[in-house]
């Protein structure tokens, strides 16, 4: 039996050993390897960047930021990968006006300063980069949009994305929330369309486009801030989407909402949802502990 | 002393966290330092279109019922004007085109008074837009025979249609005999001598596929392949002018069909080398520069235009900082939240690097929905302002397509190519109600928008824009096609202690009209650049005469004609402050 375990193992295809050894690397870096791909595809296919100038400054004052703050808060500078990631992320969302470079330094510091502004029982609530470009979507409308269409809308790019997402999403374990998120989209969205006699493909067809896959590749699934225990994470998705059906159909019914609510409604579904969803999270747990 | 408690470290933090999201919502507002002046402009636009007897309305078309949920959005186009002196009694007229069958195109006559007459009928260039051929998106104007009489091409979502001058009072259609007889769903179009033998060549933009009829379609996959990118656009054109009132496609043999959905074109030599080149503003794309390889090719250049794709409207081009060269202003769409495209100033670095350089930022990098923009010395002071047309469909002003337009857009292609997946428009505004911006040129302090200073206030969905000095006086006055909406005449009256010189081109081994010309002028600390126009902005066409401001100056030391021919004219210390007709020397 020993014999044959082994012969398998060796026997393993290169891919399946790739797999393995996946499974042992720091999820960050993973999803740190996701964004870049995602950053220079779309660089070197779409010119997505708008000037390297913006990802230069987004870079330097997140991980600026996260060193300088880790060390005044904690005595120590922390690994900056996941200020490197809210850097990419920055970049590829926050699309100002005219050439203005300032979108990309507040957002920048305050995505990092949130996480250790915005804290609860020593965890912080908000996936950073959801928190500043929401935050900016909501402050500065008349400066600050979102990724749209910068991204093309070739079926074989975001073939790429979704098959490198959903693998890298298997492997750190954060698949079903990815795939809950999904599938509840599109349910709960059909439903809308049907409700208020609309065409389903128009309310189902922005989950096809890129600002899609940067939502439910980086940010629903942030490991830091997404809560304990796989049965809660898929609920919590699920209330996310149900957040974000409300706040289209309010849309559809031309309720006075801030712009930011129309441009980027899953963005601010997560802003909603996902801190209340850590706090509770967060308090249960402590008070178990304490029980 | 030991480090501040968790609690204090993090009230710390708070504060610059705090005082970042307050900038934020401080700079939302505008930038922190005013920029360029916006006091004393020098001049002012009133609106006299009644005053002139212009009382030209734009129709929209209607088409097939099969899109009649995106029908305000493909039946968007359509407005367009073009100045001519289609008389030759030395005075611009006007052209107007309209886009509902049956709705008659206007050729507004220049009494010289300060009023116009339409004479399109009597003129036979009023019934244009006819089931089976299709309804006028534009005209240019070009003496294509060298008769001394200038012809006009209109160019619809249908067969183009070329009309011959015949006396300076009818035009007969001539556009089967010249070989022009084609269905392009166009946008635009320019007279351009490319191989400079002296004959204007014609170059057709297209956005729709030319094999989609609007009013008969055989399937509703007739939208663009991405809002960035696409490439499904119909083929733009180039006709050789062979002589004897023909004129042959070349597109091939030399190199620019491109199907980028394009809106607008514009032409000049940018390199340098003596030869006419290509600039297109293509709408769901990069602009394009093709540059002409001594009338034999044209390639496609390199030039820096790739990395920003965006939306062009339309293209212009002036010499933006008077350094003697042919820069492009390319409009865009910014809506505030939803989508900063931003307008691109791309200033003429081609003959350093061989690229442009866009240096749009703040007031100028964001009209709105920007359409037709032209360079114009407004103010006679030697720098060119800017007049932007905006807005794109105004209906109900409680209704916003936006949000509508945010879920499509972001879409994959495959949904939304097809027009019959687009949210209904129903009567929704998109971008609708937006201000005319006039940019006013503060040279290093950037630019900044006089428009509602300067009584440039209506809320039109601006398109086509064209200037001329109607009343010959030394002034650029700027004319407005609006789309489904009436036309305005602006008149610029310009502060009086300004001078100004204007130039009158006449070609002979050139092209009659000089389209092409480049005129340089030089004076004390003042150089410029301008180009005799074939056709510019965003279905339009200028005034053929060139104006140049000169504020102050009391001479101009030299002016420096290269004509189309590659004929090089120099005249010295040139008379000031009236119009001066030049003829291209025979050798």
């Amino acid at each position: 039996m020993a014999e044959f375990t082994q012969a398998t193992v060796a026997e393993r295809s290169a891919p399946a050993r790739l797999w393995d050894r996946a499974s042992k690397i720091d999820p960050r870096y993973l999803i740190a390897f996701l964004i870049t791909l995602v950053l220079v595809v779309g660089q070197l296919r779409y010119h997505l960047l708008g000037g390297y100038d913006r990802l230069a400054v987004a870079l330097l004052v997140c991980t600026g930021t996260e060193a300088l703050l880790s060390w005044f808060d904690r005595g120590k500078v922390v690994n900056l990968l996941s200020a490197y990631i809210s850097g990419i992320s920055l970049t590829l969302l926050v699309k100002p006006q005219g050439g203005a470079l300032w979108p990309f330094v507040i957002g920048g510091f305050i995505a990092i300063a949130s996480k250790y502004v915005l804290r609860y029982r020593d965890n912080h609530l908000w996936n950073p980069t959801n928190f500043a470009v929401s935050a900016l979507l909501l402050v500065a409308a008349d400066r600050v949009s979102v990724l749209s269409h910068q991204f093309g809308n070739d079926v074989a790019t975001n073939l790429v994305i979704w098959i490198f997402g959903l693998i890298i999403a298997a492997r750190v374990g954060v698949l079903h929330i990815t795939l809950t998120y999904v599938v509840s989209f599109l349910v709960l969205n059909t439903v809308r369309a049907l409700s208020l006699g609309q065409p389903v493909l128009p309310e189902i067809a922005p989950i096809t486009g890129p600002m899609y896959q940067l939502f439910v590749f980086f940010m629903i699934t942030d490991p830091r801030t997404v809560v304990r225990g796989r049965g809660r994470q898929i609920v919590v998705a699920i209330i996310i989407a149900i957040m974000e059906m409300l706040i289209r159909f309010a849309s559809d019914k031309g309720w006075p909402l801030p712009t930011a609510f129309n441009v980027a409604p899953a963005f601010l579904a997560l802003a909603i949802v996902g801190p209340i969803a850590k706090w509770t999270d967060l308090r249960r747990a402590s008070t178990r502990t304490r029980d | 002393m030991g480090r501040p408690g968790s609690s204090v470290r993090r009230a710390i933090i708070a504060i610059p966290f705090l005082g970042a999201i307050l900038l934020a919502m401080r700079l939302d507002r505008g930038p922190l330092r005013s920029s360029a002046d916006a006091t004393h402009p020098g001049f002012m636009l009133r609106d006299e279109t009644a005053a002139a007897g212009i009382h030209f309305v734009h129709q929209r078309p209607t088409f097939d019922t099969k899109i009649a949920g995106v029908e305000p959005h493909v039946a968007a186009l359509g407005a367009s004007v073009s100045v001519t002196d289609f008389d030759g009694d030395g005075r611009p007229d006007l052209y107007f085109t309209n886009s509902r069958f049956g709705a008659p195109n206007a050729l507004y006559r220049n009494r010289g008074d300060g009023t116009f007459e339409d004479v399109a009928r009597s003129a036979g260039v009023a019934d244009l837009n006819r089931p089976g051929e299709g309804v006028s998106m534009g005209a240019v104007w070009g003496d294509f025979d060298n008769d001394g009489r200038e012809d006009v091409i209109v160019y619809r979502y249908g067969y183009l249609a070329l009309f011959r001058n015949v006396d300076g009072k009818r035009f007969e259609d001539v556009t089967a005999q010249a070989g022009l007889r084609q269905w392009v769903n166009s946008n635009g179009a320019i007279w351009i001598d490319y191989d400079r033998d002296g004959l204007l060549d014609l170059y057709v933009t297209a956005y729709f596929r030319s094999d989609i009829d609007l009013w008969h379609l055989t399937t509703t996959r007739i939208m663009h392949n991405s809002f960035e990118f696409a490439t499904n656009g119909g083929k733009n054109l180039l006709f050789h002018n062979r002589g004897g009132g023909k004129f042959e496609d070349v597109t091939d043999a030399l190199g620019v069909g491109s199907t980028r959905w394009t809106l607008a074109a514009g032409s000049a030599d940018f390199n340098g080398d003596g030869w006419p080149d290509i600039y297109l503003a293509n709408d769901y794309g990069p602009e394009e520069l093709y540059l002409n390889d001594h009338g034999r090719h044209f390639t496609l250049s390199n030039a820096g235009l790739e990395s920003e794709s965006k939306s062009g409207m339309s293209v212009t081009l002036g010499d933006a900082f008077n350094r003697g060269r042919v820069d492009a202003f390319v409009t865009n769409i910014s809506e505030r939240g939803y989508l900063f495209q931003n307008n691109n100033l791309r200033l003429n670095q081609m003959a350093e690097s061989k690229r442009f350089r866009n240096v749009a930022e703040g007031a100028i990098a964001d009209a709105g929905w920007a359409w037709g923009a032209q360079f114009g010395d407004f103010n006679n002071d030697g720098a060119n302002e800017l007049f932007v047309a905006n807005g794109f469909i105004s209906a109900d002003r409680n209704r916003n397509y936006w949000y509508a337009m945010s879920k499509i857009a972001g879409a994959n292609s495959r949904l939304f190519e097809d027009a019959a997946t687009w949210p209904a428009f129903g009567n929704a505004s998109l971008s609708g109600y937006e201000p005319s911006r006039v940019y006013l040129n503060r040279g290093v302090a950037g630019w900044v928008d006089v428009a509602s200073r300067v009584g440039a206030t209506d809320l039109y969905d601006g398109r086509a824009v064209a200037l001329a000095d109607l009343s010959n006086r030394g002034a650029v006055d700027v004319i407005v096609a609006n789309q489904n909406q009436p036309a305005i005449l602006y008149r610029d009256y310009p502060d009086s202690t300004s001078h100004w010189i204007e130039l009158k081109l006449v070609g002979t081994r050139s092209n009659r009209s000089a389209i092409g010309a480049e005129v340089l002028l030089e004076a004390t600390n003042l150089t410029q650049r301008r180009v005799v126009d074939g056709g510019s902005g965003f279905a339009s066409q200028n005034d053929r005469r060139v104006h140049f401001g000169l504020g102050a100056r009391e001479w101009v030391d030299r002016i420096v004609i290269q004509w189309p021919s590659g004929t090089t004219q120099v005249l010295q210390r040139p008379a000031i402050d009236r119009i001066l007709t030049v003829t291209e020397p025979e050798r």
